[in-house]
């Protein structure tokens, strides 16, 4: 384990829009923290006051109870204010526009705000019209780094390194921002990263992002050190891109037969919620020594604590 | 007595005739009665107003071929008197509009309503397309015959493709009644549904829903097919591939009457300026490759291409101040489709005069009408610009009510400095 960082080290990025941009040295100063924040979490008292007296807001356009409640712990457990703000559509049918909505949040003098919206760079064009941090929580298809980070933290923690796994991800690769994030922070850790999905679900080049481009599960996953299974929106089964669940599972559902391919210890991660029977067996979800799906969930917290964290000192001052 | 002008001390270029010398003009009411090298040599007689170019290009007015407005129903993003104003300063004495008004231009009420207003705005002349399908939705053809008597120049569904084959076919050879011509937006529109930008590595990093080249490829390989089926004469808007220039230079080759025209920003732009999202980049066709962009500057080069228009689409902020998914498609372009088609020349892709062709008498040609020459007895739709000033695009200084366009700031070279339509100066550069 890393030793805890020093706390006045700056971060030099302004706001947290995806994992593509940062360096080695900046995820993993994202990470030496968290490992720090894991073991707060862990306590009694699991409270500090670093963000007291700090306003976060946490906006999303689209429905999320995980990563919302993830992300107001986060800012709770440092002392943060936090509101919790939904956008059922109501002020856009008032006419109202993303960049409306982000002048009057603007008003407000907020420290910390994280969003989440249905498209791709719509957290990008508010990040550019506020004064304050702002988190990408999930843009559309495009990028999800917090979920990146803790999904890093998890192997990190679980098999003590980055640097020369081979990583793969399975599934609707095409319209996952976690396969993104991941996909970009692998790479910039020294991971070796497969995208193993039916061509339907891959996004057109996405081997020039760097990875390895596999449609059977047998060769994907031979020597494995991670798994990486991919949520499949049901509204994906209906011809459209994949004939039907049955025919999905029987290909790409991930199962213990599957798995035995990939090394002895290979870990299996999900970003939840799951679909059991249609992208991951139960039996294989609920492997406690395999499945990492709960340690994810709990290390989320500790990763958005220390974004939240990073992201605000340079107005907090390096003696905070 | 008829307004007679003589422009004196001009550069005089005509891309009909190949004409490039030092001379004068003279201009008798709405027409062109002379002009030459040695006309004026001893001086202009009495009665005539004298205009001294000081060594400017004078040419014929640019004819932009496709540009749509939101007059009649949304008169909030262009109208025909801010499109015109836009035209005019533009270098542009002739525009033709696309139908895809509301409501669509399929009717021909909507052809005379158009004439009524250029006439009451009365700056630049002003043409417009009938849609090729009641309401442009593709299914059943328009009274063309009737159309094309109220004045439509030719046929097309807009920025929508005609998507079914067989309305394709039955366009293409009941136009030819009238030899008119179908303008197709080539873009299969099943295969383009959703997308939001050029398919390939940088959508898939951006987690944009990307339009694969294909869409437009096939439905230039079908609509070729059909159109040696049919008969008739086909245009193809806006082609952005190098596999569509390639499919039009051997379809010609073989004879087919087929011509196409490009515009500006698939020759000055490529996908990599989506950059973080830049709504202002989201066009219909959209953005493509550099390899593809080289390919529209060939075809351009080798006049496998015949025109380019501006494809002026203009969308007020609120359609462009969203996510990029939400944003509306399309770019302003009535004042920079000179400047960009002379940074072709000043690349030493074309010369002056090809590229002079490709905004004047070509488009003129494709659309059966009597303009873009410099000829004696000819309309004097005039633009005398210079072709080396240096500038840099203002967009807040343009006329059009929407300001949607890519290229502010971009350094230019050349620029119009007088307007002529039927011999009234209808527009002069200040300062």
């Amino acid at each position: 384990m890393s030793a805890i960082p020093s706390h006045d080290q700056l971060f030099p990025h302004r706001h947290l829009l995806g994992i593509e941009g940062l360096r080695a040295g900046e995820i993993t100063q994202i990470l030496d923290l968290a490992d720090s924040y894991v073991d707060q979490n862990r306590q009694p008292v699991k409270k500090s006051s670093l963000l007291a007296g700090r306003t976060q807001v946490n906006l999303f356009f689209e429905n999320s109870t995980r990563t919302r409640t993830s992300f107001e712990l986060a800012g709770k457990r440092l002392g943060a204010d936090v509101i919790n703000m939904s956008s059922d559509g109501s002020s856009v049918k008032k006419g109202e526009t993303l960049i409306d909505t982000a002048m009057t949040l603007n008003a407000m003098h907020l420290d910390a705000l994280v969003v989440r919206h249905a498209e791709s760079g719509a957290v990008k064009l508010l990040a550019d019209k506020v004064n304050c941090s702002v988190i990408n929580a999930g843009d559309g298809h495009h990028e999800h780094p917090t979920q990146a980070l803790l999904d890093a933290l998890a192997i990190r923690r679980r098999l003590g390194r980055l640097d020369g796994l081979i990583v793969a991800i399975c599934g609707d690769i095409l319209h996952s921002r976690v396969a993104r994030s991941n996909i970009h922070l692998l790479n910039a850790m020294g991971a070796r990263v497969r995208c193993v999905a039916p061509p339907t679900l891959l996004p057109s080049q996405i081997e020039r992002l760097g990875v390895e481009v596999h449609h059977s599960m047998k060769t994907g996953l031979k020597d494995a050190d991670v798994v990486m299974m991919l949520r499949l929106q049901t509204e994906r089964m209906s011809g459209q891109y994949v004939p039907s669940t049955r025919e999905y599972f029987y290909f790409y559902g991930l199962d213990y037969e599957k798995l035995e391919v990939a090394k002895p210890d290979a870990v299996i991660m999900h970003p939840g919620p799951m679909n059991r029977g249609v992208e991951i067996d139960s039996e294989v979800a609920d492997d406690l020594k395999r499945s990492m799906i709960l340690d994810q969930v709990e290390l989320g917290v500790a990763v958005r604590m220390a974004v939240l964290d990073l992201l605000t000192r340079d107005r907090r001052g390096t003696n905070a | 007595m008829t307004a007679r002008v003589a422009y004196v001390n001009a550069r005089l270029l005509d891309p009909a005739t190949g004409l490039d010398q030092r001379g004068a003009l003279l201009t008798e009411g709405a027409r062109i009665a002379d002009f030459g090298p040695s006309l004026f040599g001893d001086g202009v007689p009495e009665g005539i107003e004298v205009v001294d170019l000081g060594g400017a290009a004078l040419a014929p007015g640019l004819v932009d071929m496709r540009v749509l407005i939101g007059e009649p129903g949304e008169e909030e993003k262009d109208t025909i008197k801010s499109a015109s104003r836009a035209a005019v300063a533009g270098g542009i004495t002739a525009m033709v509009l696309l139908p895809n008004t509301d409501p669509v231009l399929d009717e021909v009420a909507g052809l005379e309503f158009i004439a009524r207003r250029a006439r009451e705005v009365k700056l630049v002349k002003v043409f417009a397309y009938a849609a090729a399908t009641q309401g442009a939705r593709g299914d059943e053809i328009t009274e063309m015959g009737l159309l094309a008597r109220a004045g439509a120049v030719a046929f097309t569904d807009g920025t929508r493709a005609i998507a079914s084959a067989k309305t394709m076919r039955r366009a293409l050879s009941y136009a030819r009644t009238f030899d008119k011509l179908i303008v197709q937006h080539p873009e299969e529109p099943s295969l383009a549904s959703g997308g939001m930008m050029n398919s390939g590595e940088i959508a898939t990093r951006l987690g944009l829903v990307g339009i694969p080249r294909e869409a437009e490829i096939i439905m230039i390989e079908r609509d070729l097919r059909l159109l040696e089926l049919s008969g008739g004469r086909l245009h193809f808007a806006h082609v952005t591939t190098s596999e569509s220039v390639e499919l039009i230079r051997r379809a010609k080759a073989r004879g087919l009457r087929v011509t196409c025209d490009t515009a500006p920003h698939y020759f000055a732009l490529t996908e990599t300026d989506v950059g973080d999202y830049r709504t202002f980049a989201k066009v219909s066709p959209p953005l493509r490759g550099e390899m593809d962009r080289r390919a529209i500057v060939e075809g351009l080069a080798d006049g496998t291409i015949d025109a380019i228009a501006s494809d002026h689409v203009p969308q007020d902020q609120d359609q462009k101040r969203l996510p990029f998914g939400q944003a509306a498609f399309g770019v302003i372009g009535l004042e920079t489709l000179f400047p960009l088609t002379l940074e072709l020349v000043h690349k030493g892709k074309l010369s002056l005069l090809d590229a002079l062709a490709c905004v004047t008498v070509k488009p003129a040609r494709i659309l059966d009408l009597p303009l873009g020459r410099i000829a004696k007895g000819a309309p004097a739709d005039l633009v005398a610009f210079d072709p080396e000033v240096p500038w840099r695009v203002d967009v807040d200084r343009f006329r059009s009510k929407s300001k949607n366009s890519p290229f502010e700031n971009r350094p230019v070279q050349g620029r119009p400095l007088r307007t002529v339509v039927d011999g009234r100066t209808v527009w002069q550069h200040e300062g």
